[in-house]
């Protein structure tokens, strides 16, 4: 049973074969970027630079829009809010509520940045499974207890969520039907907590196993990643676009400034 | 005979809270090259004694004695733990790591061996069980009997003097049970298998014991 897809992990293009170390640093980088930018032209640039990876990845372009489809329908209360309460020249009235010209430039800006970084973190580090993310980043000095909760994480999740299942349906095989009653609620609360025990019991069991098999506390990696020549002709290329991305944000005056800039 | 591998002398084991103990003055010896079948109803202890000779539970009393060294503190156990080794019942308890071949490693690598030689170690056991293709499996994707198989192959991978099997056979199909019979059968360290099938251990080992509260008679 599968319960988590990874389905831009798989592929054979440029990005999928590309060092993932390689891709984590410029996405953070890239996302760092995009988050402190203030003009219109360096976010555009940015998009474009994101949509280029995006290209490059050749991944299934109806689930990449099912996935920024996710994220803008949070974007959109931001449409439905800021330019109301956002202070600034009114340019339409209705009633009491005034949109402000510097609203409506604010929440494009922020509209832009966010869909560039989404669609950066599709491209380059969604198509790294997440095993092999996990393992990167403890090579990349990530502190190595954060990497392993994250792999570790992964692994179980599939686990308890088998478990959730066979309870649901043990639930529902006894003819339970969720309703707005105490007894759905209460129905619901024995399963969240049995999960809850289940779970640290499988927790003891899995260090059990592990001390059985000699644990100390430290963990070894087998994975070996190495530079490829076309590794660091991306980053270099990356560092490149990212410091033209710098150059354009100092250039241009800042369009709109946040309310303390 | 020489001495015994394993001896637990006059234990009493209770849970915590239970009203009454699971062990008590118990002994029980296992002699090199034995292979033992541990029968005996749910909750009898079976687990239990598996879990206090790798020192995952301790007695209230008595003594256990592992080749001929007595074993009380954690510090004990960690070296019985090299050279014993313990297969779970829930193969997904045991395991954790995303690759099949980083998990059959991860017992090796704990032992002090380089990450090159934990991998030749792992590649010969996989081979071994026939797990040739194994290496690059997800753990989590395996099918249940192939997740035993390769919980078998992480514990053998420690190349461990004697094995304890918890149920191995529970959720196996037909082919994996032959598979595992004949991967017992193969060999030639001592193991101590608790089962309730019959026909499995006529298969695998010598003498049945059923475990009592205060020893494991022999069938």
């Amino acid at each position: 049973m599968t319960v988590i897809c990874e389905p831009f992990s798989e592929g054979t293009s440029l990005v999928h074969r590309l060092d993932p170390r390689g891709k984590i640093m410029v996405a953070a980088l890239f996302a760092v970027m995009m988050a402190v930018a203030q003009t219109y032209a360096a976010t555009l640039a940015g998009l474009a630079l994101a949509i280029l990876c995006l290209t490059l990845a050749r991944l299934s372009l109806s689930k990449v829009a099912c996935r920024l489809l996710g994220v803008n329908s949070f974007i959109f209360f931001l449409w439905l809010l800021l330019p109301l309460t956002y202070p600034g020249e009114a340019i339409w009235r209705w009633g009491p509520l005034e949109f402000t010209r510097q609203g409506l430039t604010y929440t494009g800006l922020i509209t832009l940045k966010s869909n560039a970084i989404i669609i950066a973190l599709i491209a380059l580090i969604a198509t790294v499974p997440v095993v092999t993310l996990g393992q990167a980043l403890s090579r990349l000095w990530f502190p190595n207890k954060l990497c392993h909760l994250l792999l570790f994480t992964y692994r179980y999740i599939y686990v308890l969520a088998e478990e959730y299942h066979r309870l649901v349906q043990a639930m529902k095989i006894r003819g339970f039907r969720p309703g707005t009653n105490l007894h759905t609620y209460r129905s619901y609360a024995y399963l969240a907590a049995m999960l809850l025990v289940r779970s640290y019991d499988r927790a003891e069991r899995v260090f059990q196993a592990m001390l059985c098999r000699g644990f100390h506390g430290t963990f070894y990696s087998l994975r070996v990643f190495s530079w490829q020549r076309r590794d660091k002709i991306f980053l270099a290329v990356s560092l490149l676009a990212l410091t033209a991305l710098i150059l354009l944000e100092s250039l241009k005056p800042a369009l709109v400034r946040g309310p303390h800039g | 005979m020489g001495e015994p591998l394993i001896e637990l002398r006059n234990i009493t084991f209770a849970y915590p809270g239970a009203s009454c103990p699971v062990f008590q003055d118990f002994s029980f010896k296992l002699l090199p090259g034995h292979h033992l079948g541990l029968i005996g109803p749910n909750g009898c202890g079976k687990t239990t004694l598996l879990h206090l000779i790798m020192g995952l539970l301790r007695p209230q009393s008595g003594s256990i004695h592992i080749f001929g060294v007595e074993v009380k503190k954690e510090r004990d156990f960690l070296q019985v733990r090299q050279k014993v080794g313990l297969l779970f019942q829930n193969p997904d308890d045991q395991l954790f790591c995303p690759t099949v071949l980083e998990d059959v490693a991860f017992g090796p690598l704990n032992q002090g061996k380089s990450p090159k030689e934990a991998v030749t170690i792992a590649r010969e056991t996989m081979a071994r069980l026939g797990l040739n293709d194994f290496e690059d499996r997800i753990t989590y994707k395996l099918s249940e009997g192939e997740k035993k198989l390769v919980a078998l192959a992480t514990v053998l991978a420690m190349q461990p003097q004697l094995l304890l099997l918890d149920e191995p056979t529970t959720a196996l199909d037909e082919a994996t049970r032959h598979r595992l019979i004949h991967i017992l059968q193969g060999l030639d360290i001592a193991y101590m298998i608790v089962s309730h099938e019959r026909d499995f251990l006529n298969h695998t080992v010598r003498t049945c014991c059923h475990v009592h509260k205060n020893c494991c008679m022999v069938e």
